[in-house]
């Protein structure tokens, strides 16, 4: 990001007589959004902490247990099972995206015939929702769907199976259509992040005499620091956020087999209506997130002082 | 050996794009099938009949079209809302010096970067409380308040960047803050309005999670969720899914075709950001 200049880099004494005109008008174009979001965002997420040390069933008042609910989620086998899920969803989901993001974006950089047909085409499934996305996807799972009738073609059938209805393959048919969905994201971004690298630097790697896996090790992947930050942040933070997909393919099921921790909390509160436990659920997820978004917030804080 | 090498190269991105584009256009066709082809031969096999009356079934039958007017009630108010709000603040903190306005935007940054379990519950309940529970005002009110941080964000480095000069020149010619906003500073952001737009526009059409933690009622669902509920409904006839799922497609599609290059350089923007 290039500094231009801008009034916040002007003179000290015209700073000063800025400050001294700050109009009622402007401290309302602050205080409005601001307030708009303090009332849908913070304050909700400060009570979702309060909540997460109750018991509560919506209706009666919620009455204060102190940490049972975390005790209680320790010992809880469904809890466990979505927290190893979620590893998994964030190591599958989150590394294949960023691998195939990446090694597309790498495929497909250098302007050549029909690259932008292909671009295009990976990138179609972004603009879908979810729930569209799980649906083109269970057709192709369907008992006599698209699968079944490819392995069939390919002499494969011992391997047919109902895929969304068995413990073992759940997950992963789910994981699948989402990592459909999210590799165009991740190649845009890469894409762009390719096209800010000076060729220079890849000139002057070529006359040392440096070949294209050296190339790619030390001049493109350093060159990538910003955009591999925010990738990885937008990675982590949409795995743990990642709902939509498993609660429209399989709601979770068979048997907690696909439970994300954000789908085993939606169901606890509005389901079970165990709003307190669900809120220390969710708890757990900020904490797994917070980690990320300290991460993120660092470097933001650091390119705004630059 | 290049030769080779191009041909290859061409062979196998075809085959990928037929992966990527295969299962859509499969769903396309599927759409046309009738139902007594897809009971006798599978969702798997080649179409044998062509009718497009599913289209109808679904659009009414199936409460589409009462569904894609709540989800375009939802969605442009809160487009232009947030946007408008996060212009605001955008101006406000990047062109004048305004005491905290550092801490003030991470704040607002950190807020749309919680993960949204955190604040299911408290929303629900803040919305029984203001009694705006299961109305289309709760989703709007929800979904400008969650995502007003990254627009402010983003449209804060672009407001930041641009040349103090112009700013200067107005205020010099007589033109109050409110003039140097809308007909100076706004004009001058178009480029970064149209991405983020773009992009919100699809964030907050494709939305299933706010929508059924803040609605109830079927009549009051916007596409996403309707599509799940007509999946419910129509449990075996796979043809009305699938026009189903083509209908409530179509406006994203038609958005990122209108603005393909506004939606790109929108994700890049958030990405150099």
């Amino acid at each position: 990001m290039t500094a231009t200049i801008s009034t916040t880099s002007v003179t000290p004494t015209r700073r000063r007589r800025r400050s001294a005109r700050l109009s009622p008008l402007l401290v309302a174009f602050v205080l409005v959004p601001f307030a708009v979001e303090s009332v849908w965002v913070f304050w909700p997420a400060i009570q979702g902490f309060w909540f997460s040390l109750t018991r509560w069933d919506g209706m009666t008042p919620p009455t204060f247990v102190g940490t049972d609910n975390y005790v209680e989620l320790a010992g809880d086998a469904t809890f466990r099972g979505a927290l190893v899920n979620t590893v998994i969803w964030l190591v599958l989901f989150g590394g294949l995206s960023v691998l195939g993001g990446f090694g597309m974006a790498l495929v497909l950089q250098k302007e050549r015939r029909w690259v932008g047909f292909y671009r295009a085409a990976l990138f179609t499934p972004v603009v879908f929702s979810l729930v569209v996305t799980a649906l083109v996807w269970r057709v192709f799972y369907q008992p006599d769907g698209i699968a079944d009738t490819l392995l069939r073609a390919v002499g494969l059938e011992q391997l047919i199976r109902p895929w969304l209805a068995d413990p073992q393959t759940a997950l992963y048919a789910v994981i699948l259509p989402a990592l459909w969905r999210q590799i165009g994201y991740v190649m845009v971004l890469f894409l762009a992040g390719l096209k800010a690298i000076d060729p220079a630097l890849h000139e002057a790697a070529r006359m040392d005499g440096a070949n294209a896996w050296q190339r790619l090790r030390h001049v493109t992947i350093p060159q990538l620091k910003g955009v591999n930050a925010v990738v990885l942040s937008v990675i982590v933070i949409d795995s743990l956020r990642s709902f939509d997909i498993v609660w429209s393919l399989t709601k979770g099921g068979p048997y907690h087999s696909s439970e994300l921790l954000s789908t085993y909390m939606y169901s606890t509160a509005f389901q079970s209506l165990r709003l307190g436990y669900a809120s220390a659920i969710a708890v757990v997820i900020f904490v797994l997130a917070l980690a990320v978004i300290l991460g993120y917030l660092v470097r933001a804080f650091r390119e705004e002082a630059s | 050996m290049n030769k080779l090498r191009t041909g290859a190269f061409h062979t196998g991105m075809i085959l990928l794009s037929l992966l990527w584009l295969g299962p859509v256009l499969w769903v396309v066709v599927m759409s046309t099938r009738s139902f007594d082809d897809i009971a006798a031969h599978g969702v798997g096999s080649l179409p044998r009949s062509f009718t497009l009356d599913t289209y109808r079934q679904a659009w009414t039958d199936g409460g589409e079209l009462r569904a894609l007017i709540n989800s375009m009630l939802v969605t442009v108010p809160s487009v232009a809302l947030s946007l408008g709000l996060a212009a605001m603040a955008a101006f406000a903190l990047s062109r004048f010096r305004i005491p905290g306005r550092r801490t003030i935007l991470l704040l607002m940054l950190a807020g749309n970067l919680l993960p949204p379990q955190i604040l299911l519950i408290p929303v629900a309940k803040f919305s029984e409380l203001t009694g705006l529970y299961d109305t289309l005002w709760a989703l709007i009110a929800v979904q400008v308040g969650f995502g007003l941080g990254f627009y402010t964000f983003v449209l804060h480095g672009f407001m930041r960047d641009l040349p103090g000069e112009i700013q200067e020149a107005a205020t010099i010619d007589g033109a109050g803050t409110a003039q140097i906003f809308t007909r100076v500073m706004l004009p001058l952001t178009r480029p970064a309005l149209a991405a983020l737009g773009a992009l919100s526009f699809t964030w907050i059409f494709n939305d299933l999670l706010w929508a059924i933690t803040v609605l109830r009622t079927d009549d009051n669902m916007p596409v996403t969720p309707a599509l799940l509920a007509l999946q419910g409904q129509f449990v075996s006839s796979w043809n009305v899914i699938a026009a189903g799922t083509v209908i409530a497609a179509v406006p994203t599609v038609a958005v990122f075709l209108r603005f393909q290059r506004h939606f790109v350089s929108g994700l890049a923007l958030g990405a150099v950001k």
